[in-house]
């Protein structure tokens, strides 16, 4: 049996000519919390549904809690909990009977349906509220509700389709103290987002683009390997006219402006600042701060994919 | 035009649809050349704000003057000078980019001397001049932001309304786009720009927080950020729960967060309290690396300001 929750190896998906999903492999520890990143189209749903059995992988090979996903897809689905990104709750039922159909569908009855009903409504915070309609309740009601529903037969594995797109931030900081809460009780989750700054929460990520991971690691770790060139946030007057400058000086990958600021990068910054400082001052500007600042994950994934564009061409 | 040159001014502008207020009492002003960002998650009431700025929608109270127009009484003086791009901006996928846009400028009666130079130029500008043969399907999602972009601007609008145009897209193109609209920007062109998107507000000139039709917070981003209480401080404990604990109940912490491995820490004074922190870490035998000040990320600032305004209305 496998050490990892996940473990995938040269997993290839194919349809006709097209590859989805092209020789990605990757781990992910017990009780880890891993978010899959990539824009829409770079392979991820294939991914998940290969991993929870509902794909056959064209070639390569992946275990999920130590079972395969192609032999042993029916125990794969046992051990998981998933929840989609339309939370796929009934709207035309209430909140108790969602949970019972969920329950149902997982096996779990009586005594304990009842208990983890109970548990799934206090950790939506929906106590009092159980009759009401699904249809009703917010964004963020919903997503906490649909978690609960996608928990009930504790499984030590859950997988979370976009589950935050649409929810106002209180409820998305919410929703990650739940996520937290489970992983700290044993559960290893498997996160897909396009948010950017919500990677961040992350213990481990891999950046999926055209079907091959293109950046693997802890957050802060990929920051550090990944990021060709540094970010030097300037703040000066007249920044519509210094975004000029900046870009006729042709050092820089890209300047680009940030409300009343403008950040430009490139490798070794430091040193160009003098030259910047230079520059602006010639035309007029007056530069009030420069400053070397931590580059965002959204930063490092757009000098990744640019890498890895490059590097094929 | 008054003299503060606000180009959108609403006044108590609401809008009731049977039993919900979608729009509740909005009152924003709008300078002339912003990039003025209207952030919130779905069911906010963004896209029914922006409707009523674009005169597609009466409100039900109040009014909006755009571009010097009454919303209510002057509607198509303002469909002139103004361009929407609606969430789900229809483009015909079975013309190329080409033919989309000569479309777009019969409907806007561009005439036919301006038309070939502006359209060469809006493709330029869309970087899409190597696609103008592909028909619109075959794009990709952020492509297609792109030529919907380019058909919003033919006829030269002195106002553009964006109604999510990055929600789905990927983030390169995402970046792409937000530099398109700082060209425009800098072209003095005002840009009103609704997005699910907090880390957006950051290319704004000005962000607004909307929430259950009413806006919460609006601000330049630099002065967002500045009210967030406290100073933050960020760490990378070996032993994260039990740091995380530890921490919470040191004299001047305000607030602890996690962030994968690392910790979050608000404290009234980063000076006083970094030796502070990593004597107690040391006392305990943690190790943590990367020890430093750090500002907050937009998300980070937004929480803040709206638990801050929910404390105060309790």
């Amino acid at each position: 049996m496998s050490d990892y929750a996940v473990e995938v190896v040269d997993l290839t998906k194919r349809f006709g000519d097209f590859v989805a999903v092209d020789g990605v492999t990757f781990h992910i520890n017990r009780g880890e919390i891993f978010g899959f990143l990539g824009p829409n189209g770079a392979g991820k749903t294939t991914t998940i549904r290969m991993l929870l059995g509902l794909l056959r992988p064209t070639s390569g090979y992946a275990t999920v809690m130590g079972y395969d996903i192609v032999k042993q897809a029916e125990d794969v689905r046992k051990n998981i909990g998933y929840m989609s990104q339309r939370f796929s709750l009934y709207h035309d039922l209430t909140v108790g009977e969602n949970l019972d159909f969920y329950g149902r569908t997982y096996g779990v009855r009586g005594q304990r349906l009842r208990e983890r009903k109970r548990f799934a409504i206090q950790m939506a915070g929906l106590e009092g509220r159980e009759r009401e309609l699904t249809r009703n309740l917010s964004g963020g009601w919903k997503q906490r509700l649909a978690l609960g529903a996608a928990i009930l037969h504790e499984p030590k594995m859950l997988f979370l389709d976009e589950p935050t797109a649409g929810v106002d931030p209180i409820s998305r900081r919410a929703f990650w103290d739940l996520l937290y809460e489970l992983a700290e009780g044993g559960t290893t989750i498997f996160v897909t987002t396009h948010y950017m700054d919500e990677a961040e929460h992350c213990q481990d990520l891999a950046f999926i683009h055209g079907g091959r991971i293109i950046a693997e690691g802890a957050p802060e770790d990929i920051k550090l390997d990944r990021m060709r060139g540094q970010v030097l946030e300037i703040d000066c007057t007249q920044p519509d006219v210094a975004i000029g400058v900046l870009r006729e000086m042709g050092l820089f990958e890209e300047v680009a402006l940030y409300g009343a600021q403008i950040h430009a990068v490139a490798e070794g910054i430091d040193e160009y600042k003098p030259r910047i400082a230079q520059a602006l001052a010639e035309a007029g500007i007056e530069v009030h701060t420069m400053d070397v600042i931590a580059p965002s994950l959204e930063d490092v994934f757009i000098s990744s994919v640019r890498n890895h564009v490059n590097g094929e061409e | 035009m008054n003299e503060n040159n606000f180009v959108i001014e609403t006044q108590d502008l609401t809008k009731q649809f049977k039993k919900v207020v979608a729009v509740d009492r909005l009152n924003l002003s709008v300078r002339k050349g912003e990039i003025f960002g209207l952030l919130g998650p779905d069911g906010a009431g963004k896209t029914t704000t922006i409707r009523m700025l674009c005169a597609i929608m009466d409100p039900t109270e109040g009014s909006a003057r755009v571009a010097g127009f009454d919303t209510k009484k002057e509607p198509e003086e303002i469909k002139k000078r103004i361009g929407y791009m609606a969430q789900q901006f229809s483009l015909y996928g079975d013309l190329t980019v080409l033919e989309n846009l000569t479309f777009f400028a019969d409907i806007f009666e561009v005439g036919r001397k301006e038309r070939q130079e502006r359209i060469e130029r809006l493709l330029e500008f869309a970087r899409l001049t190597r696609f103008k043969g592909r028909r619109a399907a075959h794009l990709s999602g952020g492509m297609q932001k792109k030529l919907a972009l380019a058909c919003t601007l033919i006829h030269q609008p002195e106002i553009i309304f964006l109604d999510e145009p990055t929600t789905g897209v990927d983030p390169v193109s995402r970046r792409e786009f937000w530099d398109i609209l700082t060209e425009l920007h800098i072209g003095g062109v005002t840009l009103f720009v609704s997005t699910p998107y907090m880390d957006e507000a950051e290319r704004c000139s000005r962000a607004s927080l909307m929430f259950d039709g009413n806006i919460i917070v609006c601000d330049t981003p630099e002065r967002i950020k500045g009210l967030v209480e406290g100073q933050l401080l960020e760490l990378r404990p070996d032993e994260l729960r039990e740091a995380a604990q530890l921490i919470a109940g040191l004299p001047g912490v305000l607030e602890v967060q996690t962030y994968g491995d690392l910790l979050h820490v608000f404290v009234d004074d980063a000076a006083r309290r970094t030796p502070e922190l990593e004597a107690a870490l040391v006392g305990v035998g943690i190790a943590a690396e990367g020890l430093r000040r750090t500002r907050p990320r937009m998300e980070e600032a937004f929480i803040s300001l709206i638990r801050k305004r929910s404390e105060e209305d309790t």
